[in-house]
């Protein structure tokens, strides 16, 4: 392979990872600060897409598009933890795993109602279409870049509200010991509802501008979802820091996996047998980098609890 | 003379009554399962709604039609087929779109005498060996419109392609089935995973290749997800596909991506003949939107169900099976019989997308394969 397609691959890598980290960061917020599983945190990433698709398909604007994903993913998040997720946090993990489980399949239900089954149209906009030329003569897609760099905007936002402003503050506050700082007099149920609404708007976000280069369709947030948590059990639960590198570990892992494993197994095997057995094994390597990272450490990379 | 009238009247309304009784014995009761909910749903409910229109048009009161969602899932379609069987007592079978859903239902209700019409799902082991007196399939063989694409590759003057599909049963098939037909070399073969979104490792490879064609089956929203990518990715090497992933209900999500691109089909709109002009206005004035592929299979479904009504009674199962084989039926796509293991035979287009006005559609540009048929149909003791 060579040296040009190689440092193509590590960007694609890149770029799913910083996708994954948007979904991951909600979905480990939540986990860390709530101790909620939230199944249907897929399904927000599917509201920001179509709501994105909806707007733009109306105004012809991808930043009002964009603006629509936040506004309608953290409103969907907040009206969903107001209304079911309240309910669940002192329940067990499988109540909340039922009961989520359920969302997932009102909101995909309900976005056919509105939509309708077929899938719908949200463009790349027209400034950061087509390919760049990159020093070494990588021609990568201007978009993926972009993605690459809002991404990592994102994550650097998201640790200076955690770490540096009062709600961050709180935020940590609260995973450390909630029963604490409602006693201090921060009112919990609002930060519950505010960090659950973050975490929606991330999602969403990430559904619109990764609906842009894939297909905005029921169920589109599911297989997402499950690598996010693999993410977040590689970084370790609750860990913005461990969501950020289990993400773009998880993505170069995947991306490259795909491409090497498949190159290894020709060296021995026929052509056809090798890309059956090699993107078979890839597709598991995730899977089993999950496996190395919990047996080398438990809690995760940066976890502090199993 | 009012004498000899009201006898012969009285001899007409006997006859007329007696015949009445006769199409009450006809009754047929259809048992539709299909995808209405989840990924795939706009497949099953093309087929639903071109079944449905044929149906309608057909104003056959002897015809009953009872419809279930599979939710894509093997367990839920054989709990429903069971049902069907045990306490609705249907006749006819017929709905499933994908294969391994297929192959969970159809064997057995075969084995309770029940007459499956396949509306979609075509996979190698019912045409092949597997074959069965009671099974039709009234669309293709799984394997012919990737074969059709590969016999395309070779007019076009295609001599490297590269090829991907998803690594599960159908995808393995579908490079099979244009490796089977193609002549030239390969300069990639790839299986992606099923269900993935993010093509940007493969379109890596494949600008990598030197190759100077790409051929993928990836349907639904993988196929999306793809084409659009691949526009982005700036590469303008030419694109074959079958149509699943350039049919109607997926094109307009696509978008431009998708213009130029060539796909082979065994129906498009605009086959020329009655029938079909019919169909393809009927449905849009019925339904609002444009028929795809699968709208079109339900519809001929139906259609050789009413043809065989005609001519014969469920309650004979040798009489009725003969008149399916028979397949008088006008179908869409012209010209339309059924070779010796139910499966097919039919000529497989060309097609390619175009923009009228603002809908992305496609327009016939030649035709791939002329009277194929599968190529499991020796195997089949029939």
């Amino acid at each position: 392979m060579s040296l040009i397609l190689f440092a193509e691959q590590v960007l694609n890598g890149l770029q799913y990872g910083v996708m994954l980290f948007l979904m991951a960061a909600g979905l480990t917020l939540v986990f860390g600060v709530m101790g909620l599983i939230n199944l249907a945190h897929g399904s927000l990433f599917m509201v920001g897409a179509f709501a994105a698709a909806a707007v733009a398909g109306a105004t012809g604007s991808f930043a009002l598009a964009l603006i629509a994903a936040l506004a309608a993913a953290a409103a969907a998040g907040a009206l969903v933890e107001l209304l079911v997720i309240r309910r669940l946090y002192d329940r067990d993990h499988l109540d909340q795993v039922l009961a989520t489980f359920a969302l997932i399949l009102i909101f995909s239900e309900g976005t056919r109602w509105i939509f309708g089954s077929f899938p719908l149209y949200l463009n790349i906009p027209s400034a950061l279409s087509g390919p760049i030329a990159l020093p070494g003569g990588i021609q990568y897609p201007l978009y993926r870049l972009t993605l690459i760099g809002i991404g990592l905007a994102v994550a650097v936002g998201l640790w200076a509200l955690i770490a540096k402003t009062r709600l961050g503050i709180q935020i940590q506050a609260g995973e450390a010991d909630r029963e604490m700082i409602a006693a201090l007099g921060v009112d919990i149920s609002k930060l519950y509802t505010i960090v659950f609404a973050l975490g929606a708007a991330l999602a969403g976000l990430a559904g619109a501008l990764v609906g842009a280069i894939q297909s905005v369709q029921v169920g589109m947030g599911e297989p997402v979802l499950i690598v996010a948590f693999v993410v977040i059990v590689i970084g370790g639960i609750g860990s913005i820091k461990g969501a950020l590198v289990g993400a773009i570990l998880v993505g170069l892992t995947d991306t490259l996996g795909g491409v090497l494993l498949p190159e290894l197994f020709k060296l021995f095997l026929d052509n056809s047998a090798a890309s059956s057995v090699g993107s078979a094994l890839a597709s598991m390597l995730i899977y089993i980098l999950m496996a190395a990272v919990l047996i080398w450490k438990p809690t995760g990379l940066f976890g502090a609890r199993a | 003379m009012t004498l000899k009238s009201l006898a012969l009247a009285a001899s007409v309304a006997a006859l007329a009554t007696g015949a009445f009784a006769d199409g009450h014995a006809n009754k047929v009761k259809v048992g539709m399962i299909t995808t209405l909910s989840g990924g795939g749903a706009g497949l099953g409910i093309d087929v639903r709604d071109g079944f449905l229109l044929a149906v309608k048009q057909a104003g056959n009161d002897n015809l009953e039609v009872v419809i279930e969602d599979d939710q894509r899932d093997p367990a839920v379609a054989v709990q429903t087929a069971d049902k069907f069987i045990q306490s609705e007592k249907v006749d006819v079978m017929t709905g499933i779109i994908f294969s391994n859903l297929a192959m969970a239902v159809i064997p057995a209700a075969l084995a309770q005498g029940k007459f499956y019409l396949s509306p979609n799902a075509g996979p190698s082991q019912l045409a092949g060996r597997g074959c069965n007196p009671n099974y039709f399939n009234v669309a293709w063989q799984n394997d012919n419109l990737h074969e059709a694409a590969g016999a395309y590759a070779n007019t076009a003057g295609y001599s490297n392609s590269f090829i991907l599909a998803p690594n599960y049963p159908a995808g393995q098939d579908a490079l099979t089935g244009y490796k089977r037909q193609y002549e030239g070399a390969l300069a990639g073969e790839l299986f992606t995973q099923l269900g993935q979104t993010d093509y940007a490792s493969e379109i890596a490879q494949i600008r990598a290749s030197g190759a100077d064609s790409v051929f993928f089956f990836l349907p639904g929203g993988m196929g999306i997800s793809f084409l659009k990518q691949y526009a982005d990715s700036g590469l303008d090497i030419p694109v074959v596909g079958p149509a699943f992933s350039f049919d109607q209900g997926i094109l307009q999500a696509v978008g431009e991506a998708a213009l130029g691109v060539v796909n082979t089909s065994q129906w498009n709109k605009d086959i020329d003949n009655p029938t079909n002009a019919a169909f393809v206005e009927s449905f849009q004035a019925e339904y609002g939107r444009l028929p795809s592929l699968y709208a079109s299979q339900g519809f001929d479904t139906a259609n050789l169900l009413l043809s065989a009504m005609d001519k014969a009674s469920v309650t004979d199962p040798d009489a009725f099976r003969a008149a399916l084989k028979e397949a008088d039926f006008d179908s869409t796509r012209g010209d339309f019989q059924f070779g010796n293991n139910h499966h097919p035979i039919q000529d497989i287009y060309v097609r390619e997308v175009v923009q009228e006005g603002d809908v992305f559609t496609n327009k016939i540009i030649g035709v791939a394969l002329e009277d194929h048929q599968d190529a499991y149909a020796s195997e089949c003791k029939m």
